[in-house]
């Protein structure tokens, strides 16, 4: 097996693709500093069009009738990320996944700030992030865009849109008493309009009628359960994260009190 | 054989009694009284002839005998009972606590939102069920009642949606409050999808309520043959004034309205659709929010009036809680104290004082813990 193909088709997945476009045949022509796949020369259509380079450095793919890779949608990038893999397949019909190395299952654990190594303040443990520390700073040292990665506008657009899309999501399960599983015809929005009175910022907390430790998951399905009258959700069940983003995005800038109540 | 009464029903013989007299008494003679029982009790540090104090009784007296009362239920949301047997077991509580009301009220009004979806079985059952309240039933239109079919149903049922009537001295109004711009012809909506939409509460697809020009026409007509001193008790679904458009607790045109109530002396507007303890004093004016029994309502983000007892958060364990009816006693110059009657928790009174003197006197016990 070539490490060189698999970190490529793995760099493939993690990209989801729409980072290439039309722009990739510069990239790809720029010598970098790896001695690998430098020759790759993406040819340009002659019609304008898109032109998607698969990371083994020799696979290309031009998208008919598409100008703008921005116009591409979910569903046509799934169908161009299948037809790549497909060809890679082709090309390589012995390739096989590298283990994964052990070492980094291994990572060494974060070193706890010392806020949690002193003695426990009066008013508990925070859960804040030292943010006013971070504040104090400005000026001098902040920097401009994201300090981790190189991304652009149009990525954070996309996450936006994504995280968005979930929300909505999320305000129809909350809405629909027969996605809910509801056999009384009753959904969340009748208790709790705009996910009014559901506070997910106190979470995790006791919750004395339950008599334990409750996350926000758990008392959605008790309501699931008792007014709607359904089946619970299972923990990583869409709808459940569905709605978890939107109680979540109805209380945004509200302050953290987690365990409160 | 020897007739023996229990000390209890000596208690209240004598209480009883001694109110008649109080009663019987005029201001005067009244201080007479009190004076004369609060001197027996200072210079022999005994107990008075009654049982009971005097001095402090007279706080009390002025509402112990009100002109009459009605009872108040509303927001029953009643879905087919096969399907939601939990809302068909609140208002059967609702009506056997008026059943048990002794004395009996005068009538029950019926607040409006007798069904969930407008639908005629839901509406029908409602009938049904209400047609075990012992006192008479006036019945008021929510918006759940009339968007599938526009009142269709309901008038069969129920006749009017607006109307007037006296009663011992006090004019009374039901109004028709929750009529909507037409939000669904340009949409081709079928009804369903209309009542569907105007039943969600935090969609921004639906007009707002309001009485409407006609409406206010009539109102209008019906008020200038009433005397302007005659008390006024006006019942409308939606509160009269504006507390929350986003979730419709709001009438679009209730400036104009309030404008009309202005001229009287003692006005009571009640109103449902809230499902909570509400409280507000514009003007002339007393607002009542009255309890739903299907479910109770988290207050508004914002425009709470301020003379509002809130009630704490129900707990969501308890199918009951925060739920309830009610009943108003009408003072004798024609306002209304009003009884939370709160199931699984203490019943709270609400004097019309307490709204006259802004938050003066006679505040109610307010809860400590949040109503969020």
């Amino acid at each position: 097996m070539n490490a060189r193909k698999t970190s490529g088709i793995v760099a493939l997945g993690a990209l989801g693709l729409l980072s290439l476009g039309a722009a990739s045949a510069k990239d790809a022509s720029t010598p970098g500093t790896s001695p690998a796949p430098a020759t790759h020369q993406v040819p340009r259509s002659a019609e304008g069009n898109v032109v998607i380079a698969l990371c083994d450095g020799e696979t290309t793919l031009e998208v008919k009738g598409v100008k703008d890779p921005a116009q591409i949608d979910k569903k046509q990038a799934q169908d161009i990320s299948d037809q790549l893999m497909a060809e890679w397949h082709r090309k390589n019909p012995q390739a096989n996944w590298d283990p994964v190395p052990p070492r980094v299952a291994l990572a060494q654990p974060p070193t706890p700030p010392p806020a949690a190594k002193s003695d426990v303040k009066k008013q508990g443990e925070s859960a804040a992030s030292d943010a006013a520390a971070v504040a104090r700073q400005k000026g001098d040292q902040e920097q401009a865009g994201h300090t981790y990665g190189a991304f652009g506008a149009r990525d954070e657009a996309l996450w936006k849109a994504s995280a968005e899309q979930m929300v909505k999501e999320g305000h129809r399960v909350f809405h629909d008493s027969k996605e809910l599983g509801s056999t009384v015809a009753i959904s969340c929005d009748m208790c709790h309009p705009d996910g009014a009175n559901t506070h997910p910022e106190t979470y995790p907390k006791y919750q004395v009628q339950l008599g334990r430790v409750a996350l926000l998951r758990d008392m959605v399905n008790w309501c699931i359960e008792n007014p709607v009258r359904g089946k619970p959700l299972a923990e990583d069940d869409p709808r459940m994260k569905a709605m978890e983003a939107y109680i979540f995005a109805q209380r945004k800038g509200v302050k953290l009190e987690y365990g409160k109540h | 054989m020897k007739h023996i009464k229990s000390i209890e029903t000596k208690h209240h013989e004598e209480r009883d009694a001694f109110f008649e007299g109080l009663r019987r008494l005029d201001r005067r003679g009244f201080m007479k009284l009190a004076g004369l029982s609060a001197g027996i009790v200072a210079a022999k540090s005994l107990i008075t002839p009654h049982s009971f104090q005097l001095v402090s009784v007279a706080d009390a007296a002025p509402s112990a005998r009100p002109r009459f009362t009605f009872a108040y239920i509303s927001d029953t949301h009643l879905y087919k009972k096969e399907l939601n047997d939990r809302f068909v077991r609140s208002i059967l509580r609702a009506v056997d606590d008026v059943n048990r009301l002794d004395p009996q009220p005068d009538f029950v009004l019926f607040g409006g939102d007798l069904a969930q979806l407008g639908k005629k079985e839901e509406l029908d059952l409602g009938r049904e069920i209400l047609k075990s309240v012992k006192a008479p039933v006036r019945m008021m239109v929510g918006e759940h009642d009339w968007f599938l079919d526009m009142g269709e149903h309901w008038r069969t049922n129920f006749g009017e949606p607006q109307y007037s009537f006296d009663h011992k001295g006090v004019h009374f109004v039901t109004l028709l409050s929750v009529n909507e711009k037409d939000f669904w012809t340009e949409r081709g909506m079928t009804p369903e999808e209309r009542m569907q939409t105007v039943a969600g509460l935090d969609n921004g697809v639906q007009s707002r309520f309001e009485v409407g020009a006609a409406g206010r026409e009539w109102l209008k007509q019906d008020l200038a043959r009433v005397d302007k001193k005659t008390p006024l008790i006006v019942f409308s679904h939606s509160p009269l004034y504006k507390y929350y458009r986003p979730w419709n607790f709001w009438t679009e045109d209730a400036d104009e309205i309030q404008a009309l109530l202005k001229p009287f002396e003692n006005v009571t507007v009640i109103h449902g659709h809230t499902h909570q303890m509400l409280s507000n004093q514009i003007g002339n004016i007393q607002f009542h929010g009255m309890l739903s029994t299907a479910w109770p309502w988290p207050y508004a983000p914002e425009g709470l009036p301020s003379l509002t007892v809130q009630m704490n958060r129900a707990d969501p364990f308890s199918n009951f809680d925060g739920c309830g009816d009610g009943r108003f006693d009408v003072t004798a110059e024609g306002l209304a104290d009003k009884l939370y009657n709160l199931w699984d928790r203490d019943p709270v009174t609400v004097r019309s004082s307490y709204l006259a003197s802004k938050g003066k006197k006679d505040r109610p016990a307010a809860t400590k813990l949040p109503s969020y």
